[in-house]
């Protein structure tokens, strides 16, 4: 009798679930499965049934290489710049909109806006605005601000082209960042903040003793994206730097897996590189997690 | 009166450092839309200016004719469109059995679906080519729309489940007295019900599917199967100066973008704030 009721149940339920999993199982589960052993390959995409076993040679080969050691290195410091700055800017963002003023919700579409926009687009408009001879932004440091004598040539340099590339991160990521973080103070009781006014906590004390330690939880959140948006990033830079660009100096993780895989058709190495990529975020993701946890304990 | 200065000073330097803001957000934007009016032949003029002095639509024209623009917009409105219709679907279906019908395995196929949510969608490109490949879903549209509702779907089931949670079940269970189906519950009782988590969901799959690049521009060699993003990108890099041209195409897409934030905006925060989603 049991049996059967909960075979009925399943039966209804059945029809509900199936589209989603199998979508699911099609495009997320077999093809990380899948992902995982063409890693332990030498993958042919033409003639799978050629494909020779090497073992981990795939990831051994991409941790040897200067490539992509100069990819890891690049990444990382994309996200050191980008997650404080936009974590920074929000904050600040934030802060000024958590008040009664007038259009709010006017400078928070215009706020919002470069979140909304493709990055294609913001990517090569980021490339205009760099451009060594008659780009604005050397146009506006030599001539109107007077700090520069000649023309910097941005994409060129392999260190100058993510000045461009880290400034668009955080420029675009602004109006997330602050939206989640006004959501956050939002939630931070305002007669805490009129009890620390009234001992005589100036606006500084205040936000130091009151906003930011209630803040925190929201604050090691965005922590945790922003890091994976980071480690993640790709477009800006396969565009700006046309993937590498000058003698591979400038890559990203994602943009050498894309050129491994789609330039030179190494699906083996490039699965390595994602999963190297995927274990790397995971074990950032947990440690901060963690961390987390430890302080909404306290 | 110290206070009260006090005061005025710092709404003063609030609205400063607002506008200031403003600025840095939207002087990119304008030099973009000045851009795309100036004729090629100023377009690296010096001093670079922020104000078209012989205004034209001549590239608006010449991107929507003769580079097949007007095609490209179609194919992403298309694709987007269709996308968030089954994401809607699909998302509210698998969201309406984790929070009404009790099946075995309910709650671990849940997690399943949360630590979807937790994969770097870029690593799965590689082998989502070699499926796509495998169907026939490489250069179509099809391909682009069933990966887009795949890559939304953990996110949004679990959005749509809170939604669901909060309808309340009075009115099913009246409903299934008078012997409904469950389809018909889910139709016409928990969707009309969770309208605004539908929108939620609807504008963040849509903004998803029309600025998307990096399946699209694996999964489509075939010039006319583009979708902006790609065709903008791709454009860039064939006709290497033509940034006139590239920005009024850019715009074109920007269009509807802005037209379904400023429509939505308070949808939309309400949805980033409460779940966190990434815009």
């Amino acid at each position: 009798m049991g049996l059967r009721r909960s075979l009925t149940r399943s039966l209804s339920a059945l029809p509900f679930i199936l589209p989603g999993l199998i979508l699911f199982l099609l495009f997320v589960i077999g093809p990380m499965a899948h992902s995982l052993r063409m890693s332990f390959y030498d993958w042919k995409i033409v003639h799978p049934e050629n494909s020779v076993w090497v073992g981990l040679e795939n990831y051994a080969r991409a941790l040897a290489d200067p490539i992509f050691r100069r990819a890891v290195l690049n990444t990382l410091a994309y996200t050191l710049v980008t997650v404080p700055g936009q974590i920074m800017a929000g904050l600040l963002v934030a802060v000024l909109l958590d008040q009664s003023i007038r259009g709010r919700a006017f400078f928070r579409v215009v706020y919002y806006l470069p979140v909304i926009t493709s990055w294609v687009i913001v990517s090569l408009l980021f490339e205009y605005m760099f451009v060594g001879q008659a780009g604005l932004v050397n146009f506006i440091l030599r001539d109107v601000l007077h700090v520069i004598r000649d023309n910097i040539r941005w994409l060129a340099d392999p260190i100058l082209v993510f000045v461009p590339i880290d400034l668009l991160g955080i420029w675009k990521g602004v109006g997330w960042t602050a939206i989640i973080l006004l959501a956050g103070l939002q939630t931070i009781p305002q007669h805490l903040q009129e009890a620390a006014a009234v001992d005589g906590a100036g606006p500084v004390a205040r936000f130091r003793y009151v906003t930011f330690p209630l803040l925190r939880p929201t604050l090691v959140f965005l922590l945790v994206v922003l890091t994976i948006g980071g480690l993640n990033a790709y477009i800006s830079n396969l565009l700006i730097t046309n993937g590498g660009d000058p003698l591979d100096l400038t890559h990203f993780v994602l943009t050498l897996m894309y050129e491994a895989t789609f330039a030179k058709l190494d699906f083996g190495y490039g699965s390595a590189i994602s999963y190297l990529l995927t274990a790397f975020v995971f074990a950032i993701s947990v440690f901060q997690i963690r961390l987390l946890r430890r302080q909404v304990a306290f | 009166m110290n206070l009260r200065a006090q005061r005025a000073f710092g709404r003063a330097l609030t609205y400063l450092l607002l506008l200031l803001g403003v600025g840095i957000v939207a002087v990119p934007f304008w030099y973009m839309v000045a851009t795309s009016l100036k004729p090629q032949a100023y377009i690296f003029e010096i001093p670079p200016s922020l104000w078209p002095r012989q205004a034209t639509l001549a590239n608006y024209v010449v991107a929507l004719s003769k580079d097949r623009f007007g095609l490209y917009f179609i194919n992403s409105l298309v694709v987007a469109v269709c996308a968030t219709a089954l994401t809607v679907l699909v998302a509210g279906m698998l969201a309406y059995a984790f929070s009404r019908l009790d099946f075995p395995g309910r709650e671990p196929l849940f997690y399943v679906f949360l630590v979807g949510m937790m994969i770097p969608p870029v690593m799965l490109i590689i082998p989502q080519f070699i499926v796509a490949k495998y169907l026939h879903l490489l250069n179509s549209l099809v391909g682009l729309i069933v990966v887009y509702v795949t890559m939304n779907l953990a996110m949004q089931t679990f959005l749509l489940r809170g939604f669901f949670e909060g309808v309340p079940r009075d009115l099913e269970d009246a409903a299934r007295i008078d012997g409904a189906s469950h389809w018909t519950i889910f139709r016409r009782i928990v969707l009309p019900l969770s309208r605004p988590g539908l929108a939620v969901v609807a504008i963040f799959t849509f903004l998803y599917s029309w600025d998307e690049f990096p399946w699209a521009h694996v999964a489509i060699q075939e010039t006319a199967r583009r979708t902006l993003p790609i065709a903008i990108a791709l454009f860039q890099s064939e006709h290497l100066t033509e940034w006139g041209q590239v920005f009024a195409a850019s715009i074109v897409a920007l269009i509807p973008v802005v037209i379904v934030f400023v429509l939505f905006q308070r949808h939309f925060i309400r949805g980033i704030a409460t779940t966190g989603l990434k815009g």
